[in-house]
C-alpha cells in the first residue's frame, strides 16, 4: 500500500488584476506519496509555480482542497504546516535578503519555531550542502550563484521539513552547477527519507529527479506519466510528444 | 572565397580597482555564410566577444585585435558615420535581453520602420510591408495588431519575437544572436530557429548564435568555439560535440541530465586552472 502525504482535489486557482480575472490554475489533482519525488512540467505560464504557491498558502486558491496527510491544512498556513514542507525558490539572487549574513538566513526560521541547540544546527546545515564555516558570516552578494541556492535549500532543510517544494531550483544555474545541485538534493532526499515535488521547464531534468510527473498547459493537468513511460517516450498526448521532441534540440523541418 | 567575418587576437579588458581585468583573451576565427555557435558557461566572455565585433563594448572597457575585418572594411578604424551605416542594416545583434533593446515609447511597427530609415530607395508603403512580410516570418499570428502595439503590451515570447523581427527587417549579412531563445518556450525556440536557419540558407546570411545550451547549439549550428574565462579552448564541427577532446568540453556535456540516461550521481565538472591559462 502506498501512502499519500501531499494530495490536491480539483485544486483552482484565480488572481485577480484590476476588474479582471485570470485563472492561473484549474482542476490540478495530484497525490504526491510519502518518500515519493513528484515533478512538474510545461512552458512558461502554464501554472507550475502557482501549484506550489497554492500549497504554500501563497496564492489565491479559489476551489478545490489541498491536503497533507489526509488532513485539509490550515488557512493561514500556521508554524506547523511550515515545520513539515518547505520551499525552495527558482531565483537564488532574489530569494535571499542582501543585507543579511547566511548566518543569519539560517537562524532566523530556528529562532522563530523554537528550535535548541542552533548553533550545531546551522554548522550542520552548511556542511550538508558543501559548504564550509568559511561561508557562514558572509552576505549573498559575496557567493556565487550556485553557493546561494545551496544556501537556499540550507534554509529550507534546517526546519527538518518533511515537503520539500522545489521551483525551477536549477534554472538559473550553469549546467556544471545545475550539476551539482542536483545531485545534492538527490542524496539529501535519499538520506532523509524526504518528499519533493519539483518544477521544471526542463524535461531531462525532471526525468532525472523525479518518479513520477504531471505535464501542465495553459492552467490545467495534461498528463501524468511515470519515468520509465517518459523514458520511453510513451505519452499519451501529442503536447507531451512535442515537448519530449523539443527537448533534443533543434531538428530541421522535414 | 573570402569570409565574411575575420577575428584575430580580439581582446576586451575593463578596469577595475584590481587593475585591468581582460575578459576576452585573444579570440580568433573566421565566419562564413554559415552558422557558428559560441558556448560557454556564464561569464567566459561570450556576449562581451559579440559585442566587441560590432563596436559595443561598454565603456570604459577597450577592445584592441590585430585583425576584424568585415567583408573587407576594417571595423577598427571604422568611423561614427560608417558604423551608423553598417549596424542594423548589414550587421546585426539580438541582445540577451529584449527588454533593452525594444524601445518603449515607440511601436513596433515604427521601430521596424525605423530600421529601414537606410534603404533611401524604399517608399513608406514599402517599408510597412516589408514590416509586416517579417513580423509574418517571425510566426506572429496577428502582425496588423503587433504592428501598432507597444512593447508592453506584448508578452515575452512575442516581444522577443518583435525583437528579431527588427533585427532581421534589413536583411543583414551578418547576425551577432545573444541567447536569442532562452526566455523562449522549447516550442516557440523551434520556430524562432527555423527563420535563422532559413535566413542563412536562402540569404547567405552568416550568423553567430551565442548560447550556453551546448544540446542546442550542436543540433542548430555548423561550427562550435567552446568558451572558457575569455578564450577559445575548443573548435569543433557542432555534429562532433560528443567526440569533444578538451576536458571542459567533455565535463559540460556530461553533466548535462539526459532523458534516456540514468547516471546517479551527475558526474560534475573538475575544473583546472591550466585551462585559463
Ligand atoms: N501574482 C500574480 N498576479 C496575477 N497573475 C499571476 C500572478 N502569478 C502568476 N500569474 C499568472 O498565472 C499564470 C501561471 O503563472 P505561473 O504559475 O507563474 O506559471 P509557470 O510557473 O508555469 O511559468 C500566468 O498566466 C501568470 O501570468
Ligand atoms: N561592463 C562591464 N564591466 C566590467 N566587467 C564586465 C562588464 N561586462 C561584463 N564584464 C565581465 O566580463 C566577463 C565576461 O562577461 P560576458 O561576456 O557577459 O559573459 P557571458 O556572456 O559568457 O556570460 C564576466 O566576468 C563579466 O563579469
Ligand atoms: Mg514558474
Ligand atoms: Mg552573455
Amino acid at each position: 500500500m502506498t501512502e499519500t502525504l501531499l494530495e490536491t482535489r480539483d485544486l483552482d486557482v484565480t488572481f485577480r488584476r484590476g476588474r479582471d480575472r485570470v485563472p492561473a490554475v484549474r482542476d490540478v489533482s495530484i497525490a504526491v506519496t510519502r518518500g515519493e519525488s513528484y515533478g512538474i512540467v510545461g512552458e512558461s505560464g502554464s501554472g507550475k509555480s502557482t501549484v506550489l504557491r497554492a500549497i504554500c498558502g501563497l496564492a489565491p486558491v479559489s476551489g478545490g482542497q489541498i491536503l497533507l496527510d489526509g488532513a485539509p491544512i490550515p488557512d493561514p498556513r500556521d508554524a506547523a504546516f511550515y515545520r513539515r514542507v518547505q520551499m525552495v525558490f527558482q531565483d537564488p539572487y532574489a530569494s535571499l535578503h542582501p543585507r543579511h549574513t547566511i548566518d543569519r538566513v539560517l537562524s532566523e526560521p530556528l529562532a522563530i519555531h523554537g528550535f535548541d541547540r542552533r548553533e550545531e544546527r546551522i554548522e550542520q546545515a552548511l556542511a550538508e550542502v558543501g559548504l564550509g564555516e568559511g561561508f557562514r558570516f558572509r552576505y549573498p552578494h559575496q557567493l556565487s550563484g550556485g553557493q546561494r541556492q545551496r544556501v537556499s535549500v540550507a534554509r529550507a532543510l534546517i526546519l527538518e521539513p518533511q515537503v520539500l517544494l522545489l521551483d525551477e531550483p536549477t534554472s538559473a544555474l550553469d549546467a556544471s552547477i545545475q550539476a551539482e545541485v542536483l545531485n545534492l538534493l538527490d542524496r539529501i532526499r535519499t538520506e532523509r527519507g524526504l518528499t519533493y515535488v519539483m518544477v521544471s521547464h526542463d524535461l531531462a531534468v525532471v526525468a532525472h529527479m523525479c518518479d513520477r510527473l504531471m505535464v501542465m498547459q495553459h492552467g490545467r493537468m495534461v498528463e501524468e506519466l511515470t519515468r520509465d513511460q517518459l523514458r520511453g517516450r510513451a505519452a499519451a498526448t501529442d503536447y507531451t510528444r512535442q515537448l519530449l521532441q523539443a527537448s533534443k534540440g533543434y531538428t530541421p523541418a522535414a | 572565397m573570402a569570409p565574411l567575418l575575420t577575428v584575430e587576437d580580439l581582446r576586451v579588458t575593463f578596469p577595475t580597482r584590481r587593475g585591468p581585468s581582460e575578459v576576452v583573451r585573444g579570440v580568433s576565427f573566421t565566419l562564413g555564410r554559415e552558422r557558428l555557435g559560441i558556448v560557454g558557461e556564464s561569464g567566459s566572455g561570450k556576449s562581451q566577444t559579440g559585442r566587441a565585433i560590432l563596436g559595443l563594448t561598454p565603456p570604459p572597457g577597450v577592445m584592441t585585435a590585430k585583425r576584424l575585418e568585415f567583408d573587407g572594411i576594417d571595423l577598427r578604424r571604422a568611423t561614427p558615420a560608417q558604423w551608423r551605416s553598417l549596424r542594423g542594416a548589414r550587421l546585426s545583434m539580438v541582445m540577451q535581453d529584449p527588454k533593452f533593446s525594444l524601445n518603449p515609447t515607440m511601436t513596433i511597427g515604427r521601430q521596424l520602420t525605423e530600421m529601414l530609415r537606410f534603404h533611401a530607395r524604399m517608399s513608406a508603403a514599402e517599408k510597412q510591408r516589408a514590416a509586416l512580410a517579417m513580423l509574418e516570418a517571425v510566426q506572429i499570428r496577428d502582425p496588423d495588431r503587433v504592428f501598432r502595439a507597444y512593447p508592453h503590451e506584448l508578452s515575452g515570447g512575442m516581444g522577443q519575437r518583435a525583437m528579431i523581427a527588427m533585427m532581421l527587417v534589413t536583411e543583414p549579412d551578418l547576425l551577432i544572436a545573444d541567447e536569442p531563445t532562452s526566455a523562449l518556450d522549447v516550442t516557440v525556440q523551434v520556430e524562432v530557429l527555423r527563420i535563422l536557419d532559413r535566413l542563412v540558407r536562402d540569404r547567405g546570411m552568416g550568423l553567430i548564435f551565442i548560447s550556453h545550451d551546448l544540446r542546442l547549439v550542436g543540433s542548430f549550428c555548423d561550427r562550435v568555439l567552446v568558451m572558457y574565462a575569455g578564450r577559445v579552448v575548443e573548435e569543433l564541427k557542432a555534429g562532433d560535440l560528443d567526440k569533444a577532446t578538451h576536458p571542459y568540453t567533455r565535463g559540460l556535456m556530461n553533466c548535462l541530465p539526459q532523458i534516456d540516461r540514468d547516471i546517479r550521481p551527475l558526474p560534475v565538472l573538475k575544473r583546472d586552472e591550466a585551462w585559463a591559462r
